[in-house]
């Protein structure tokens, strides 16, 4: 297994307070918390502080760690040596609410096991007869899964105890239906596909938060559904009909004559579905052809003589 | 594929949509008494319909608010009202980063 190095991560000197390692802590805490660090790593670096902090927060445990010495490096092979414990007693139960099911192979070495469990909720068990953590995911759908509805395999981890009563990590598949009209950012509650039950609890629930994978060209906002569309100068400024794309199947929009560019159209209740559908914007791009040969300049030039225009007549220039 | 056809399909309620709770219901998903949820109500983290707690119904996102709240609580050493206002800071940045992520594409 791998060292790991405590002070390192949480940032302090070995021969840190216990204040600073406290203050230290709150900070990273904050930093890394799952519901409020974006980072992509946050709740592995939650997890790694917590138990840096575990350690270094209780004398017994530090004292401990600090015995192997200052020259190991972080993520250098690590085997205990055969005596490093003698003469330490922890005390049983020394785990102030935390989960420590969640704790390193390193942790385990040299501290034993706490409890058991999953995810960044630290449960305290209280009998042997638990309902099963409530679990969560993330599902990533395509926008066009929101408007038909659709099917989605999910592969998941879940931490679940093994016969002999450890803890390991097990894949799953789940076949789940992705309802029809579903938003981003909204769950969807798998009853009983959650942790599994200690005991005769029942097993928790799983939430399944939706998150919609980024499109190429429309963008999402609750229900509605926005795109920007370019348009000629000319279907701008004399009005047209054109065939425009929506995630339902395209459809003629009628670009009303001296439209500005920016100007937004909306196709009512071409949003998400739902009782009261979302509605779809699309924002008129102005596209300039490029005056790349002889008679596309000659047109500009046409347009310059004829129209007379000041663009920058509101700025007093 | 194989896989697929021996797997049933799951289905599962969008909790926005189309969940209401008890306050026996909340309590059960949150795994919380009863006395917490109404500190909860009073700070306004989540606002239940109906006259008295016998009649109260929560909306399905109830459950992650009060979630979010109970793991700011125990996970950074916050009280219910600094807990419920990093989760109003924090819905509001979500709202926010969603309209930048419109307005920018």
């Amino acid at each position: 297994m791998e060292f790991k190095d405590y002070y390192g991560i949480m940032g302090v000197k070995r021969d840190a307070t216990r204040d600073e390692i406290k203050r230290a802590y709150r900070k990273l805490a904050r930093k890394y918390h799952p519901d409020v660090s974006r980072e992509a790593d946050a709740e592995v670096r939650f997890k790694e502080v917590g138990e840096a902090y575990e350690v270094l927060k209780d004398p017994e445990k530090r004292a401990a760690y600090d015995r192997l010495g200052a020259n190991w490096r972080a993520g250098q092979e690590f085997r205990p040596p055969p005596d490093w414990d003698r003469g330490f007693e922890f005390h049983g139960g020394g785990f102030t609410g935390v989960d420590a099911g969640q704790f390193s192979d390193f942790f385990e070495s040299l501290f034993g096991r706490g409890g058991i469990g999953g995810g960044f909720t630290h449960q305290p068990r209280r009998d042997f007869h638990a309902r099963g953590e409530d679990t969560y995911a993330r599902v990533l759908i395509d926008l066009e899964d929101a408007y038909h509805g659709a099917t989605r395999m999910l592969t998941l981890k879940q931490t679940a105890l093994s016969p002999d009563g450890r803890p390991q990590t097990k894949e799953r598949t789940l076949n789940v239906r992705i309802p029809k009209g579903v938003r981003q950012g909204q769950h969807i509650r798998l009853a009983g596909q959650g942790g599994a039950a200690i005991g005769k609890g029942g097993a928790g629930d799983l939430y399944l938060e939706v998150e919609f994978r980024p499109h190429r060209f429309y963008r999402v906002e609750g229900r509605d559904v926005f795109l920007d569309l370019p348009v000629a100068p000319w279907e701008a400024a004399l009005g047209a009909t054109i065939k425009v794309p929506t995630p339902s199947g395209s459809v003629d929009l009628k670009i009303p004559a001296n439209s500005a560019g920016g100007r937004k159209l909306r196709l009512h209740g071409r949003g998400i579905p739902a009782r009261e559908p979302g509605d779809l914007y699309v924002v008129l791009q102005i596209a300039l052809p490029a005056a790349a040969t002889e008679a596309a300049r000659a047109a500009y030039s046409a347009f310059e003589k004829a129209l007379k225009f000041n663009p920058r007549a509101s700025l007093g220039v | 594929m194989k896989n697929k056809e021996r797997l049933s399909l799951l289905s599962g309620e969008v909790m926005e949509e189309e969940v209401e709770l008890t306050l026996a219901e909340l309590c059960q998903a949150c795994r919380m008494p009863a006395e917490q949820v109404f500190d909860l109500v009073d700070e306004g983290v989540v606002e239940p319909v109906g006259r008295d707690p016998s009649s109260w119904r929560f909306r399905g996102i109830s459950v992650r608010r009060v979630r979010c709240v109970q793991r700011l609580e125990r996970d950074l050493g916050v009280n219910v009202a600094g807990a419920a206002l990093a989760l109003e800071l924090l819905e509001e940045l979500e709202r926010l980063r969603n309209r930048l992520h419109r307005l920018e594409g």
